[in-house]
């Protein structure tokens, strides 16, 4: 499903950020990325969203050749994935069920599929009830779910969680992390980048270890080494 | 409409430069009126001698308006130049007393010439003074008004390239800050864009708001600025016309819909061209 092969990726200003990244990863599998902060992780995930494109190496997602896609493609490989960010990224102005019905809106769906959908995968994340609040008036924890919603929502191919717990409390973190959990025993493909120990040795699923922008490690059900 | 305090402040900024781009086409259409008028107010006078009759004064009337220079001819004979001067002086008995003591007309039968262009007037003045009838002629006034029509002629050439150059300046920078307002009210919309490219939202999804924003916004402040210029020719179109005999709600009136394609067509290519320059340049789009 998602292929690395010898990934090297440099800046402008000369700093590696990744080295001869090659791994493989396949449908259904749970991954988690690890490394302390500027391992490399969040450059990792940008290059399979086509923010960025490899210095050298290839990149797959299925059989779409990430690494030398026109900018005028990028839109259709971004909805078969789902994103979800430190910061939540939401939209201040609209509640937590627009902010999910969004999604559906940019591919140009029907208001009764939206509603029907909308409401179902809210649910599926236990906020069912605070639907109609706005991003101001729910706690981390909630943004978050909101947020995972708006990524499950349009059901894509893999979920892509960068650091997803980084703003929350070990409480919250949890009940984002065991969403993740039941997101992939449903089916989805899940790529989360971390830098809680705590979480990954809860996990016990396949560790990607990032030091210095090389994999280090590559566990199958790894714990937080570093 | 996305994020309205914005759109409010840029609605505003492009009525302003629609309304300085528009008021200096008045300007101009102005500043031409005036120097027509100033230029039409410019004539020369030549005098006949009291032995000149009216038949001779009537050839040579005839023989001047066929010149190609010459845009009319006016007889002013003694007895109406002796009537006029009364009229025009009825209150003033200082000039009037000297008049009535010498008992008789002292004024002479003239003929006033207007040209259709002032740099004519040497031309005619030249031709009274050297053609067969120069002796029926006893003085010409155009040579004591020459250096006062130069001046008109240099002055009126000034205000139009003046007033050129004023045009061009004042719209160029009414325009940069209407382009620049409504790049801010994109780049105040950034991180909304950045998640609708996150989620997949094609390019033409997210642009096509902002376009649309800002054509529509071209028109808002077109309509806008229309009406303020009718109320402002309602306010100050009399004193304007008082000072200057231009009539500003007239004017207005009858280049309604000129003045309303000119602003269509700046605020709807400024507010397009504003809003595709910003998008590429702020939201990578």
């Amino acid at each position: 499903m998602i292929h690395y092969a010898d990934v090297t990726k440099i800046y402008p200003d000369k700093s590696i950020a990744l080295r001869d990244i090659s791994f493989f990863m396949g449908k259904g599998e749970f991954v988690s990325l690890v490394g302390k902060s500027g391992a490399g992780k969040t450059t990792l995930l940008k290059l399979l969203l086509g923010e960025e494109k490899p210095t050298q190496g290839e990149i797959f997602f299925d059989d779409i050749a990430v690494h030398e896609i026109r900018s005028s493609h990028l839109p259709e490989l971004r909805r078969s994935m789902g994103m979800v960010f430190q910061d939540y990224k939401l939209l201040d102005s609209k509640t937590a069920f627009a902010n999910v019905a969004y999604v559906m809106e940019v591919m140009g769906l029907d208001e009764q599929t939206i509603a029907r959908d909308v409401a179902e995968v809210l649910d599926i994340v236990g906020l069912a009830e605070r639907s109609n609040h706005y991003p101001w008036q729910l706690s981390g924890g909630e943004k978050q779910r909101v947020a995972i919603a708006r990524a499950l929502i349009h059901r894509p191919l893999v979920i892509v969680a960068d650091e997803p717990t980084g703003n929350l409390d070990p409480y919250h973190s949890r009940e984002i992390v065991d969403l993740l959990l039941k997101i992939n025993e449903l089916g989805t493909t899940v790529l989360l980048a971390t830098h809680d120990r705590e979480i990954v040795n809860r996990l016990k699923k396949r560790v990607l270890t990032l030091v210095d922008g090389r994999i280090t490690r590559d566990d199958p059900h790894g714990k937080f080494v570093l | 409409m996305r994020d309205r305090s914005s759109t409010g402040a840029a609605l505003i900024v492009m009525t302003i430069a629609l309304f300085v781009v528009s008021s200096l086409y008045i300007f101009h259409n102005m500043s031409s009126f005036i120097v027509e008028e100033l230029e039409n107010s410019v004539d020369i006078s030549a005098y006949f001698t009291e032995t000149a009759t009216e038949e001779d004064i009537s050839q040579v009337r005839q023989l001047l308006a066929q010149r190609q220079d010459v845009q009319s001819v006016e007889y002013v004979s003694k007895e109406q130049a002796f009537e006029r001067f009364v009229q025009t002086h009825q209150q003033d008995r200082v000039l009037l007393e000297p008049l009535e003591a010498v008992g008789q007309n002292p004024f002479l039968a003239s003929l006033n010439i207007k040209a259709k262009n002032p740099e004519n007037f040497a031309a005619i003045a030249e031709y009274l003074g050297t053609a067969s009838f120069a002796s029926l002629i006893e003085t010409v006034d155009f040579f004591n008004r020459a250096p006062v029509i130069d001046q008109i002629i240099a002055v009126t050439a000034s205000i139009r390239a003046g007033a050129a150059a004023v045009i061009a300046i004042l719209s160029f920078i009414a325009a940069l800050v209407a382009f620049n307002t409504i790049r801010l009210t994109i780049y105040n919309s950034r991180k909304e864009v950045e998640i609708m490219r996150l989620v997949g939202a094609s390019n033409m999804f997210i642009r096509g708001p902002f376009l649309v924003q800002g054509v529509l916004v071209g028109i808002a402040a077109s309509v806008i600025t229309l009406l303020l210029l009718l109320l402002a020719s309602l306010l100050v179109g009399g004193r304007v016309e008082s000072f200057t005999g231009f009539s500003l709600g007239s004017f207005v009136l009858s280049q309604f819909f000129v003045l309303l394609l000119l602003e269509l067509a700046v605020g709807i290519t400024l507010g397009l061209a504003s809003s595709t320059i910003a998008i590429r340049r702020y939201l990578k789009v």
